[in-house]
């Protein structure tokens, strides 16, 4: 177990990995995400409360889903780069958080524009959608203060903390944007929660769950790959592959 | 561990004395951000009584953000930052002290003056038990959760805005149950919730802060 910890570790080792799963995932990713989306937005009934409106939820409800799974990848990668200061961990937490900001912002996109029929307004500042506002925001502080630093060593680290003490706010910040808004706000709005979703519904909304967690990953070793190959341009195993043309 | 504590308190406390622009300029700030209020929205004391709460809760949390750049910056122009951390006292109690002395020349002040600031705004004099309590414990949380923000920010050039951007989503928390403590209490309704939910926040953020502070600060003066 620790041994295939250790060679994962490498970053020679994840690079050559990476080029070898990432056509599979990917294909894979496209697959889900036609499938699934043709299946949401045309096989799927119509709501019979919200008509064809409703069919925002396959992009929205993934967006939203990978937005919080991706800080938390984060957080988890700050907390092991940290302690074991492995730098694969790093890597991984720096090119997650523009991908992550950009779910984020999709959510936040989609939820506004679902709202424009639903609510007859853009904006409301219905609990959901302020925490995923201030998601955002948390994850712009994030890069604003990695790329504030000029020494990669000190950035790694200090963003490290701030995922951490990221991720420990999420819940506050959540429960109490929560607690404000059924204090300001009469519930007179149609919350996105039904209790079931019929099976004709959900099989699509899990197929886009999957592949929006695909194109996360698929997105995230494309960019490690990168940010490797930069890191590691002085050493041997780089050069070797650049003189043979084969990055 | 008491006594460097201590020391290092008075240490900032005299310091602070000495320089009154630190601490003078941020409540100045707190004044004029009220006073643009009625200037903005009209004199109408209805409206002004309404957004009273919120005006008030958001200047004292901007004034605290301007006052926090300043909390570990000369220490660590001067270099005595590094030595408070090749000290031999347990580093996250040294930080704790220097939060707690920040608190006490920017926060207490900023407490003394919001009674002024509330009779300006029309605030019911019913709600000016509410808006100390909650501003007590709301600062003494800001600067906590500040104080991280500061430290990771101290070794930049240009930190300031960047400051911002980390610590205002962290604040909101308490700026949601300040203010609402406070519209509560002018509303005549309880505001233990609230209250409770305030004093939660500040324990919560006492006991961890100071671990995250000390390591961002080690951080910083790498």
């Amino acid at each position: 177990m620790f041994r295939w910890f250790h060679k994962l570790a490498s970053l020679k080792n994840f690079y050559r990995l990476a080029e070898i799963l990432l056509p599979w995932l990917a294909a894979i990713c496209a697959i889900l995400l036609v499938v699934g989306l043709y299946r949401g937005l045309f096989v799927a009934p119509t709501d019979y409360e919200q008509g064809e409106s409703y069919r925002i939820i396959y992009v929205h409800v993934p967006a939203a889903w990978m937005s919080m799974f991706v800080y938390v990848v984060m957080a988890f990668c700050s907390a092991i780069f940290l302690v074991w200061k492995m730098k694969l961990a790093d890597i991984v937490a720096e090119v997650s958080a523009p991908i992550g900001a950009a779910f984020t912002f999709l959510a936040l996109s989609t939820g506004s524009l679902w709202g424009k029929p639903m609510w007859g307004t853009w904006w409301e500042w219905d609990a959901r959608l302020t925490s995923e506002l201030i998601l955002l925001f948390l994850y712009i502080g994030y890069m604003a203060l990695r790329s504030a630093f000029d020494n990669r060593r000190t950035a790694a680290k200090a963003a490290a903390v701030l995922a951490l003490v990221g991720v420990v706010n999420i819940p506050i910040i959540h429960f109490s944007v929560e607690w404000w808004n059924t204090l300001h706000q009469p519930a007179s709005i149609t919350k996105f929660d039904k209790p079931s979703i019929h099976i004709s519904m959900l099989i699509p909304l899990l197929m886009m769950a999957v592949g929006f967690k695909l194109f996360y990953i698929v997105n995230m070793l494309s960019r490690a790959r990168s940010v490797i190959l930069e890191r590691e341009a002085n050493t041997a195993w780089v050069t070797e592959r650049v003189k043979e043309n084969r990055l | 561990m008491l006594a460097s504590f201590i020391a290092l308190l008075k240490r900032d406390l005299t310091l602070a004395a000495r320089r009154r622009g630190d601490w003078l300029n941020p409540l100045a700030f707190f004044v004029m951000v009220v006073t643009l209020f009625p200037l903005g929205v009209g004199p109408d004391g209805d409206l002004l009584r309404e957004i009273a709460p919120g005006v008030i809760w958001v200047a004292a949390l901007l004034a605290t953000l301007l006052a926090l750049d300043g909390l570990f910056r000369a220490d660590y122009d001067d270099g005595s930052l590094e030595q408070l951390i090749l000290s031999p006292q347990p580093w996250s109690v040294l930080v704790l002290a220097k939060v707690l002395a920040h608190w006490l020349i920017t926060g207490l002040p900023l407490l003394c003056l919001s009674p002024l600031l509330a009779v300006v705004m029309q605030l019911p004099a019913k709600a000016l038990p509410a808006l100390l309590a909650s501003l007590m414990l709301g600062t003494l949380t800001l600067s906590l959760i500040g104080a991280i923000g500061a430290a990771l920010t101290v070794g930049l050039r240009r930190g300031g805005v960047l400051l911002a951007l980390l610590v205002l989503p962290l604040f909101i928390p308490v700026l949601i149950f300040g203010s609402s403590s406070v519209i509560a209490a002018s509303q005549g309704f309880a505001i233990e919730a609230q209250l409770s939910l305030l004093g939660a926040l500040f324990m919560f953020a006492l006991v961890l802060a100071p671990m995250a502070i000390a390591a961002a600060l080690r951080i910083s003066s790498e």
